[in-house]
């Protein structure tokens, strides 16, 4: 961090404007200017509220008071279009206010054409716009002309973008402006972040943190966040995610608040979190609802309506995690566990965006091992210690949708496009043959058997230079443009009127006319499908039959994780917890042991004919998946006859016809399970093939399907899996198959946790064979066969097995006494 | 065979093979729909660079089946063919796999919609519909005709719930009366049963054949 004097002072026109509003300039506000004074990019990591914004671009509004520069000038590039478009507005205070001569214009898929146009031949001083966006305006001829003379790209939400693929195709189009304007400066505005030389070497021309042409800026600390857990009155539950025990006191503090967000993690929880919060509310108070599937009308009025206060309260999933800022928030709910703290910190921050004040937070955890989460959260927040993923390399699939927008705009020569790419930083490393593969790839879909000769897309001269074989596609570039593959979804329609949104076809394929389900806040009767549209039309009653669909998972941290182990391992701790978790944790101690913060916990013991098997590996359901996969192979041919497993985000349990014993643990566990058995498996695996089909959409492969493109009853179109099954026996070495394997390997962190594990464990796994359940695998034990979790009926039977479990668990011998 | 599903279709004992073909012991008779040899080329002439194995893939689970059962016939169900030049785009290797196929027995093409008349010069007989015993071949379903009607043209497909998730693959339908195979071909999706199109075919309900892995699947009746 520079931390010498700055010797810079704003200019009298802003000083001015800056003291009329009471303002004095931030260090951080001075220190962007000397950067951009010296030429050099910058990385401005602050909080919510700290002027971050008007940080980013007072440099270029200082530089453009002068009047004297025409075209564009600034770039900025957010992650929603939502951003851009208040950005706008935010900015146009300032313009107005110092009168200055700096026109400003969103651009993203919502403008009008005449306007696009325009901006192309006349573009403003500054631009806002999506990596998307950016992408569609370097693929035009006349690219070079309008970026010529840009002299800064300001980066939003830097955080949230690099390190995805979304990432990959604005750091591939920041090479492509670095070549074409060389003097252009890069601005990343960040929130606090584990990692912080990934997003240094995000933003340096090199593609590496070391290259010192990017200046770090600290944006000032914001007061710590005021963070408790709500511990309901009465018991705490054993399992269960929807935490609605905990309702009634949530609707309290909802209504003791000015405006609140009740963040949820799943799309599921939002439904029913609604619902409930509407059931309880006497004082009729305005409540909404925010997830990814509503329709996007939907949501922009939910935006507004919260925009202007008109809401006391909105029930959100991720999809409120980035964007807008509304200052009117003063409480942040999290129902159930946070999963990880700098997600947990990024949710707290949209409260009460002011430095000076903490903001406010309440975590709800819904059952027992959430708990002990929340808390191991409520440390990391103390502790200000972050978690987060390190950067993987950039996709070959975008890399390959870059090549033929790079062609769209005019001929290339191979050797300097290269040269540019190696300059981002995802693509720092990339081998040259791998890039003539991806180009080989755009070319002639690269297959050994070379049978597109006539059906190329590109033309090479063969002397390195290559262009666009006929301007078809140009159009299909254009069509397809972007790196976010949705799933195959489907409309919902309210009777004849409204959308409402869309939900997974996987969805809809589980209901039968007649049934209910919970959607858009509503209970729905499911009519039929009619083409690719959900009829449906209003239902009374209380209990949906199908409940609602879940969504939007999160994998615990592996930071997190480790806490939670570190809580579970030191009992002098354990009085600050409330009493029944206490109880629970102590009875463990009694019945069984405790899993240490190193090694694995393993429990065998009998129940009900069967054998079963649970580990305390805290890495993750998804981790626990694909290991419980692994695991039963592996146990099938050791002759166990594994039955089958259930995973939470904390234990993995298997159950099979003969008991382990001691001397097969370190055998079931041994760190070759990720050799023999994960190959087949991950190319049989669904994982795989959404993979697949992910990477062929945005490689160029196949298309997006498009409205007006759907199946119809006489129509079928190829599926991507067909695709990957030909192309895996007969070509297995094809470039989009090693992107797919790369991806799946390093874009899902799962098998990097598993492997992580085994290492970690090795020679320090623990068994116990207990003569019954232990009471730390109970919630897990619930977890078996709980598909349907809704309604009375369901719940009654769900609690008589519950009840004889937790009876199985802590029941003493006669005698005994917990040793409290 | 135990891997296979035995069913009744107008008094003929058919069974359904996890290839996808359906075999009519009594005859010796091989039946497969929807090939769509060179749709991967077809595909690519308009941009879409698909891996050009998708003819090669299907030719040779063909011809495993055939050297499995020895078929005296082999009736292809029509769209045989992606389109109405394929045939011209097969390459030297294709072709001479399948110049082998028809000649190995009687072979006999039903013209498709995709491909209405398939090329004469590939060996096989040419027919719109050909009548065998109890049983009508044609390549697309016709409403009020079904007794014994074996067709294929809508490639359905089925999801059904298991335990452990959901699984969805291609299937036969059949309500006894007719029946309609599944797409062969290596690029072929496919339709659910339930959509108009397919569940009109059977007023009275029908029985699912789903393929699995290596066996075929039979599910009861569904309305």
């Amino acid at each position: 961090m520079d931390t010498a004097p700055l010797n810079i002072t704003l200019p009298a026109k802003f000083r001015d404007w800056f003291a009329a509003r009471g303002w004095q300039a931030h260090d951080h506000q001075l220190a962007m200017l000397a950067a951009a004074r010296d030429g050099r990019s910058a990385l401005l990591i602050a909080p919510t509220g700290g002027g971050k914004t008007l940080a980013g671009f007072l440099p270029s509004l200082v530089e453009l008071a002068d009047g004297d520069y025409s075209g564009l000038h600034t770039l900025y590039v957010s992650p929603l279009k939502a951003l851009a478009v208040d950005i706008h507005r935010n900015l146009e205070v300032p313009v107005a206010e110092m009168n200055l001569p700096v026109r400003i214009e969103t651009r993203t898929g919502d403008t009008p054409q005449s306007k696009r146009l325009r901006q192309r031949t006349k573009p403003p001083q500054m631009l806002l716009t999506t990596p998307e966006s950016l992408a569609l305006l370097l693929s035009y001829p006349d690219a070079p002309q309008m970026f010529a003379g840009l002299k800064c790209v300001v980066l939003d939400e830097l955080h949230a973008i690099a390190g995805t693929k979304r990432g990959d195709l604005l750091a591939l189009g920041l090479a492509r402006l670095s070549s074409l304007a060389p003097g252009c400066r890069r601005v990343g505005l960040s929130a606090t972040v584990a990692h912080r030389d990934p997003l240094i070497a995000y933003l340096s021309a090199e593609g590496r943190a070391g290259a010192g042409d990017v200046v770090l800026v600290a944006g000032g600390e914001a007061a710590k966040p005021e963070v408790k857990i709500l511990l309901p009155r009465g018991r705490m539950p054993w399992s269960g995610h929807m935490a609605v025990f905990a309702l009634p006191e949530v609707y309290e503090a909802v209504k003791a608040a000015k405006t609140a967000i009740v963040f949820v993690n799943t799309r599921a929880q939002a439904e029913i979190v609604f619902q409930e919060l509407w059931r309880l509310n006497d004082d009729n108070l305005p409540i909404g609802l925010h997830h990814g599937s509503l329709a996007v009308e939907q949501r922009r009025k939910v935006e507004a309506a919260m925009a202007r206060g008109a809401l006391r309260a909105v029930v959100a999933t991720s999809s409120l995690d980035l964007g807008i800022d509304w200052a009117a928030v003063d409480l942040v709910v999290q129902i159930g566990a946070p999963k990880g703290v700098s997600r947990l910190l990024q949710r707290i921050g949209r409260a009460n965006h002011r430095l000076d004040t903490p903001s406010r937070a309440l975590l709800v955890p819904a059952n027992r091992f959430e708990v002990l989460e929340c808390r191991a959260a409520l440390d990391g927040i103390r502790a200000m210690e972050l978690d987060g993923d390190p950067p993987r390399p950039g996709g070959l699939d975008v890399l390959a949708q870059h090549i033929i927008g790079t062609a769209c705009a005019g001929p290339f020569q191979a050797d300097a496009l290269y040269a540019e790419i190696a300059s981002a930083a995802p693509y720092a490393g990339l081998d040259r043959q791998i890039f003539d593969d991806v180009l080989e790839f755009c070319a002639t879909g690269g297959y050994a058997l070379r049978s597109y000769e006539r059906y190329r897309r590109l033309i090479g001269d063969g002397e390195g230079g290559w262009r666009l074989a006929h301007p078809v596609h140009l159009r299909r570039y254009r069509m397809n443009v972007g790196t976010i593959v949705e799933a195959v979804t489907l409309k919902v329609r309210l009777n004849r009127g409204p959308i409402l949104g869309e939900v997974e076809e996987y969805f809809v394929m589980g209901l039968n006319p007649g049934d209910t389900f919970l959607f858009a806040g509503r209970l729905l009767r499911f009519n039929g499908l009619k083409e690719t549209t959900v009829q449906a039309s209003p239902a009374t009653g209380d209990a949906p039959k199908i409940p609602a669909y879940a969504g939007g998972r999160l994998p615990l941290s592996t930071y997190l994780a480790d806490r939670v182990r570190g809580l579970l391992q030191d009992d002098a701790n354990w009085p600050t917890l409330p009493a029944p978790v206490e109880e629970w944790l102590r009875m463990q101690q009694f019945r069984s042991i405790m899993p240490r913060r190193e090694g694995l916990l393993v429990e065998s013991f009998p129940r009900g004919g069967k054998e079963f098997l649970v580990a305390y590996c805290f890495e993750g359901r998804n981790a626990h998946q694909t290991l419980g996969m692994l695991l039963t192979r592996r146990m099938e041919r050791l002759g166990f006859g594994p039955l089958g497993f259930v995973a939470s985000d904390y234990v993995l349990a298997v159950w099979s016809l003969k008991p382990v014993q001691a001397g097969d643990i370190d055998a079931l566990f041994a760190e070759d399970l990720l050799g023999d058995d994960l190959e087949e498996w991950m190319n049989e695996s669904s994982m795989l093939r959404r993979t697949f089909r992910n990477v062929a959409v945005i490689a160029g492969l196949i298309e997006k399907r498009s409205p007006g493109q759907e199946k119809t009853g006489r129509q079928v179109t190829f599926s991507a899996d067909l695709i990957y099954d030909v192309l895996r026996k007969h070509e297995p070495s094809h470039v989009l198959l090693r992107a797919t394997r790369a991806d799946a390997a390093g874009g899902l962190t799962d098998i990097g946790r598993i492997s992580g594990m085994l290492g970690r464990i090795k020679g320090r796994i623990t068994h116990r064979r207990l003569d019954r359940i232990s009471p730390l695998a109970v919630p897990v034990m619930l977890e078996i066969g709980r598909e349907q979790v809704y309604g009375a009926a369901l719940d009654d039977l769900l609690g008589e097995t519950a009840e004889s479990l937790i009876e199985e668990a802590t029941r003493m011998p006669p005698q005994a006494r917990l040793p409290l | 065979m135990p891997n296979t599903a035995r069913f009744e279709v107008n008094g003929a004992l058919l069974a359904g093979d996890p290839s996808g073909a359906l075999w009519w012991a009594e005859r010796r008779a091989l039946i497969v729909a929807d090939l769509h040899l060179e749709k991967g080329t077809g595909f690519a002439r308009r941009g879409t660079l698909l891996p050009p194995y998708d003819t090669r893939e299907t030719l040779t689970r063909l011809e495993a089946v055939m050297s499995r059962l020895s078929p005296d016939i082999v009736i292809s169900l029509g769209d045989s063919f992606h389109d109405g030049d394929a045939a011209a785009r097969l390459d030297a290797g294709d072709t001479a796999l399948l110049s082998r196929l028809t000649a190995a027995c009687d072979w006999r093409w039903i013209a498709g919609n995709h491909d209405p008349a398939p090329p004469g010069d590939w060996g096989g007989r040419v027919d719109s519909e050909i009548v065998l015993g109890s049983l009508v071949f044609r390549h697309e379903a016709i409403l009020d005709r079904a007794a014994g009607e074996i067709s294929g043209h809508f490639h359905p497909k089925a999801t059904v719930q298991t335990r452990a998730r959901r699984i969805s693959g291609r299937c036969f339908v059949t309500d006894g009366q007719r029946l309609v195979l599944p797409a062969f071909g290596a690029y072929t999706g496919g339709l659910d049963v339930t959509t108009p199109a397919i569940a009109r075919l059977f007023p009275r309900g029908f029985d699912i054949h789903l393929i699995g892995r290596t066996k075929v699947h039979s599910l009861p009746r569904i309305k």
